[in-house]
Parts: structure tokens; sequence; C-alpha cells
């Protein structure tokens, strides 16, 4: 396969999750700002989900104050941000476009219909009237790729790199999400044990009915902790994603990517025999800060080894 | 329909049921072939951040529908013609016997601008160098086409064939079981093998590839939909390199080896080190390993001195002089106003006449007199008695109609056919082609870029 090829199924793939993992965490904060909160509370939720993206700083270039309105304007509807949902949306289609006889039929159709549909959604206005519904739309046009991906693509390179770029883009999303809520100031601490926020949390990943199921019991941060990193079952967990990066790793090997597959292999190790008791007396903010650093150097050496290989 | 208004006899059973269909049913398909043109992407022209800039051709649903006698008689036209212009561009690049002998003027070859003397003496598997061409085709009568254009460099629209095909067939079904068209889907097919035919002496299973500027190409869509169909890597100048006499490819595991090129694009932007120096489309040193024969380009190098307009009124003597047989299509009578008398014939008659720049494409650069005002005929007078050589003036055919759905139901609109003729060891073709029809009323141009649209074309079996 073409490695520009390889490179824009890639960004394609990992822009259309990151749609999905953008609209998830909107849409919990959303939720439980429906909830009786204070109004300090609730700016710090809005502060805090612009604070897992990395785009405290050019919101704040953009806006005031931090208000639901607008941090969901910004993060859904600005071309200006690279992260938005349009912006990541309209990214997923040009990549899509660019590599359009690769895909099948019903792929492209589904990235495409999808970046038409986003477009009347938005000024219908939907997003104001029903932003829950919007984000909705979002999560299902994304299972609607993946899906449309595994039912119609032959099981080869091209697959092999949309799942490494979905699940590189996973990882790294459920890394940034259980790490902000750990990683809240003193103010919030005492929210940590609040059933409201952990459920949120959950529920963000699709992770409460699982975390019911797996430990019929209380839910406490130490066990969320452990369900979205070590769990392999668990569909959106470090772990799982892990699985995945070194399974399709393996498949599209070359000649150079010896090393790229001993790096993800290890971390993929660390997760699947780590206990989350020694992670958390090592400190959880440090892990993820560390996973995070090692998945973007995986992202990065996926580049190098295949992607844009120098000239021969 | 016939120059009385009645319908033509291959007309009568879709004509029959168009009868029957309401004006609502017609709007419902209409409109689903609209959003299912949409949803599947095939557009054109400019693209950009803004959906509006996407357009769709305008699809018509009336079919343009051809007797078989009638292509019998085109694709043996089409064969010849092809052939002749094939040997015509290997002989001015070879021994010249065409200029010796004085049928064409050896300054209409070399003032040519698309005559490129870096392929003097190249030799090119099978001695073919338009692989693909689109013939233009326009009906004056029954049984009685004229070559409007030769288009022998990247011809564009077949993928418009097939999907308006797809879509007919998609929205009617029911008429495909009581005519009997023949089939066309099989184009990709018949491209794979003709360009697999034309490898490099001596590559036994050859990688075949197409070459595209790039998504932002008006035909991008055609350039992708026909990698895929062909199963073939989809390719821009950068995925590709020169290394060790060879051409490669820059794939997932390593440089894989190309034989043969389906280029879409123009010779200009080939080569960098060759031909223009800014262009950042092509391959640094593609026409060395062309030139050494180790890699084949389709179409060649050169090719776009024979589709000239200035080439044009020889084509039936270039006919007749390798093949030694009559032309079965005609030319479309061709003043050139290179020559004397013919210029103040055209001078004279500006009102009756169509005429087109030498080197124009895109139905820019034209006049066509009879629609034209006083004002614009006599710019061009000025525009001709300055550079006379560089046009040519034809007469305005009465040129067929064919049913068109318009804004107030159906009625008659101008069309035009390309058929898609394939030559590599034998030459070949499907039976059909890109129907344009002028959607504006009395309109001559059917180009696209001019606001024109498609029609599927049927060419009926016995």
């Amino acid at each position: 396969m073409l490695s520009r090829t390889a490179d824009h199924l890639f960004w394609m793939a990992r822009y259309t999750e990151r749609a999905e993992n953008t609209a998830r965490m909107l849409d919990v904060n959303v939720q439980t700002a429906l909830l009786p909160q204070s109004e300090d509370a609730a700016r710090q939720a809005w502060r805090a989900m612009l604070g897992i993206s990395e785009l405290q700083q050019a919101y704040d270039r953009k806006h005031g104050a931090v208000t639901q309105r607008d941090v969901i304007e910004f993060m859904v509807c600005d071309p200006d941000n690279p992260s938005s949902i349009i912006a990541c949306l309209t990214a997923a289609r040009e990549n899509a476009r660019a590599v359009r006889g690769t895909l099948t039929t019903e792929v492209w159709e589904v990235q495409n219909q999808t970046y038409l549909d986003l477009r009347r959604r938005l000024h219908g206005g939907q997003l104001r009237q029903d932003p829950s519904q919007f984000f909705e739309w979002v999560k299902y046009r994304s299972h609607l790729s993946r899906g449309v991906t595994l039912g119609t693509m032959l099981r080869d390179e091209a697959v092999n790199f949309m799942r490494l770029g979905t699940f590189l883009e996973r990882a790294d999303n459920t890394a940034r999400i259980l790490d902000v809520k750990f990683h809240d100031d003193e103010a919030a601490a005492e929210t940590r044990r609040d059933f409201y926020y952990w459920a949120a949390l959950l529920r963000s990943v699709s992770g409460f009915e699982i975390y019911r199921k797996v430990y019929r019991d209380v839910i406490t941060p130490e066990r969320v902790a452990e369900l979205l990193m070590l769990r392999a079952d668990m569909p959106r967990s470090l772990l799982a994603c892990m699985d995945e990066v070194v399974d399709n790793l393996g498949e599209v090997r070359n000649d150079v990517s010896s090393e790229t597959e001993r790096l993800a292999g290890q971390l993929h190790a660390e997760l699947r025999f780590g206990r989350i008791d020694d992670i958390l007396q090592r400190g959880l903010h440090d892990t993820l800060t560390e996973f995070l650093q090692r998945i973007y150097e995986l992202g990065n050496r996926v580049s190098r080894d295949f992607l844009v290989p120098l000239a021969a | 329909m016939t120059a009385g208004g009645s319908v033509r006899p291959h007309y009568r059973e879709f004509a029959a049921w168009l009868a029957q269909q309401t004006p609502e049913a017609i709007e419902r398909k209409r409109a689903e072939a609209d959003l299912a043109f949409r949803r599947v992407g095939i557009t054109f022209a400019v693209y950009g951040d803004n959906a509006g800039t996407e357009r769709l051709i305008p699809f018509d649903m009336i079919p343009r529908i051809i007797p078989a006698d009638e292509w019998a008689l085109l694709q043996r036209g089409l064969e010849q013609r092809v052939r002749a212009l094939n040997m015509f561009i290997d002989d001015i690049y070879h021994e010249q016997h065409i200029i010796r002998a004085g049928v064409v003027p050896a300054e209409q070859i070399y003032r040519n601008a698309q005559y490129r003397p870096e392929m003097q003496g190249i030799r090119v598997p099978s001695d073919i160098y338009a692989h693909i061409a689109g013939i233009d085709i326009v009906r004056a009568g029954a049984g009685e086409f004229y070559v409007l254009e030769d288009n022998l460099r990247v011809p564009s629209g077949v993928s418009y064939m097939l999907e308006d095909r797809k879509m007919m067939m998609r929205l009617y079904p029911e008429l495909f079981a009581s005519h009997k068209v023949a089939p066309v889907e099989h184009y990709p097919d018949l491209l794979l093998d003709n360009l697999r035919s034309v490898a490099p002496v001596g590559v036994m299973d050859p990688t075949v590839v197409v070459m595209t500027p790039g998504m932002y190409n008006s035909a991008y869509f055609e350039h992708a939909f026909l990698a895929q169909q062909m199963g073939v890597e989809l390719v821009e100048g950068k995925d590709l390199f020169v290394n060790n006499n060879a051409v490669w490819m820059r794939t997932t595991r390593g440089p894989r080896r190309v034989d043969v090129i389906y280029r879409r694009l123009d010779d200009d932007f080939l080569d960098p080190l060759a031909f223009r120096a800014d262009s950042a489309l092509g391959v640094p040193g593609l026409l060395s390993v062309y030139r050494a024969g180790r890699v084949t380009l389709a179409n060649a190098i050169g090719t776009g001195v024979a589709d000239d307009k200035s080439i044009y009124p020889y084509v039936p003597a270039i006919i007749k002089f390798y093949l030694s047989e009559e032309p079965v299509l005609n030319n479309v009578p061709t003043y050139q106003c290179r020559h004397r008398n013919e210029l103040d014939y055209t001078l004279a008659n500006l009102a009756q006449l169509v005429v087109k720049e030498v080197h124009g494409a895109g139905g820019y650069g034209m006049l066509v007199g009879p629609a034209a005002s006083q004002q614009e005929i006599e710019d061009f007078r000025a525009r001709l008695l300055a550079r006379p050589d560089g046009y040519i003036a034809q007469p305005t055919l009465a040129l067929s109609n064919c049913p068109t759905f318009v804004e107030n139901g159906v009625a008659p609109r101008h069309i035009d056919l390309r058929p898609f003729v394939l030559s590599g060891k034998t030459v070949s073709m499907v039976p059909g082609g890109l129907t344009r029809v002028a959607l504006r009323e009395g309109s001559l141009v059917v180009n696209s870029s001019q606001g024109g649209g498609t029609k599927d074309t049927w060419v009926l079996e016995q």
C-alpha cells in the first residue's frame, strides 16, 4: 500500500475517533450541568474540559469567561480550533476523499454523508436546542464508520492502518479523561468521592453498565481507574487499545519497524501485567502523563516507519 | 427526433413509456438521482472548504439512444481514425514520411506547442501513443456522423458514462427489461487489459498505476474511480521516485517497481527536470526512465501534436495516407484561417460560422456566429486579422437534438457524443460513450465547464 494512502487512512480514523471522544466529553458535562451544583463547580467542570484537550489557551484567546455555551461553541463548531468536531469531521472526510478509491463505497459514503449532514445539523440549530441529541449523533456516526469498515473492507493493511489510528487516538483520549478527574485541584477534592462525578466519567466512556457488571459494587475511583486502564475486556480501556495497537502493528510490520513494535509491546505488557495498587502508589497522574508521552511517541514512530518514509 | 419532429423509430418504445409517467414521479426520480450523486460524491470543479464549491454535473434522465447499425458504422470509423492517428504520431517522431510526402506541412508539426522534440526517435511499446482517446462526435442526420474533435491527451468523462448507466439502471430497471441496451460496465477491465498489454518489453506481470495531479483537480473523482475499478494504486507525483533507471512508488513495505503509468496530467507537469521546473506534481527524472523504455506512460508524451485543431483538418488525408482507405467518419468542414482565401471566406461569413482558437479547450475562446452580438463578431474579426493562424472556422451544423428534461418539461437540446477508444495490441471500445447535452435552449456548447449536462448513452443490440 502507498505510504501516502496509509497516512490518509490512519488520520481519517484518528479524526473520526477524536470527534467521537470530544462529543462524549461534552455530553457528560452537559448532563452533569443539569445536576444541582454551584456556579463555581460548573465553571470548574467546563474549565477541566478545556484542560483535558489542552485547549485552555486557545479558548482564552478567543473568549472571555468560561461558559457552557462558549465552550460548546468552541469545541463543536469553531473551524479555527483544529480539535473541534467540525474540524475533525472535515479533516476525516478530506482524508477519506484523498483515498476514496481505497475505501469501499460504503465507507466513503458514510464519511461523506457525515460531513454533509453535520453542516445541515449545525445550520439547523440542533446544537443549541438539544446538544445531547447532537452528541449522540456524532457518536452514532463514529460507530457507523467503524462498523462499516469492519463490515465491508478487505482485512488488509488499509484496515490495519485505520485501526492503528483509531486505537492510538482512543488510548490518548481515555488517558486524558481519567487524568483530569484525578488531577483536579484541591477545591474539587470533595467531589472526588461523589457518585455522580464518577458515574458521569464512566458514562463518557460507555463504562457505567460495564462497571456494574464487572464489580457489582459501589463506585470507587480506584476501581474506575482499574477498569479504564487494566481491563482487557473494557473496549475503551488503555489495555484494550494497546491490544489492538500491538496486533495491527504486527500485521503491517516492515524492515524498519521492529523498535516501534518493541516499544508498543513493552507498554502493552506493563498494562497487561500491571496492578492498580502499584499504579496508585506510584501516582496515577504521573503514570498517565508518561503513558500519554509514550502514546505520542508511538504515533510519531508509526508515521516515520510507514506513512511518510524518506526517499530511498 | 427527426427534422420533421416525429419520433425516430428506436425512440418509440421509450416515448411510449415516458408518456405514461407522471411529472411527479419523474420529479421524485430526479431528486433521488441528485441525492445519490451528491452522497456518492460524484462532483467536479473547484474544491474548497465550502460545500457549495463542489458541483454536480447535471444529469438528464432521458437516454440518448443509438441503433445498432449506426453504432457499427461509428465503431468502424473510430477504430480507423485512432489507428491512423497513432501511426501519424509514430511517424512524425521517427521517419516523417507524411511530411516528406507533402501531406501535412512541416511547420504544422514543428510550430505546434504540443510537439515534443524529446520524443524524436524514442520507441514506445507496440508503437502506440494514444492509448486512450476520446473522440467527440456530432450527428447531423441519420447515420451522418462528424468528428468534432480528437482528444488524445487526457480525455475525461468515462466515469460519468459508467455512473450515468448505474443511475439509470437503478432508477428505471423496467426500461432495461424492455430495451436491449449493450453493456458498458466492463470498461475498467478493458482499460486494465489494454494498459498491461503495453508494458515495457520483458515485463511479465506489470504493475499499473493511475497518476493524478491530486484531489483538487477537477477530474479527481474520475481518477480515483478508475484506479479503484481497476484495483490499482492511485498515485501522485510525490508517491513516485526514480532510482537505478526505474520508477518506484513509496509503499508501507518499502519501494515497489512501477511499469505502466496511466497518467492524468499533462506533459508539462510530468518531470520538472525535463519540462516545467516550477511544477511539484511530477516525478524528477521520469523522462529519462521513459526514454530508456523502462516505464510506459499512457498516453505517451507528445500525443497532443495530433489532437490540435491545426492538425484536425488533415486527419482525413492522414487516414488515406497510412491506411489507403476512405475515412468512414467525416470531419466537419473546416476553414484554416492561416490560408488567405479561407480567412477571407471566414471574415465574410462570421455570422454563420463557429470560430475556434487552435489551442482552445473547454468551450472557451470561441465565437458562435449565429448566437453572437454584432460587437462580439467585430471583436473576433479584429482577433482573426491580428493572428489568423491561431484560428479555424466551421459551419454551424444542423446538430442533432435529443429530448431532454428542462424546467417546463421535455424539450429538444443539442448533444454530442464522446466514445472512448482504447489502443494497445488491439483497438477496443465499449458500445457507448459520454453524451453531453447543452442545457440552455439553442446553445451548441456542451462542455461541463459551460453548464452542460450528461445523459446515459444507449447503444441498442440488434
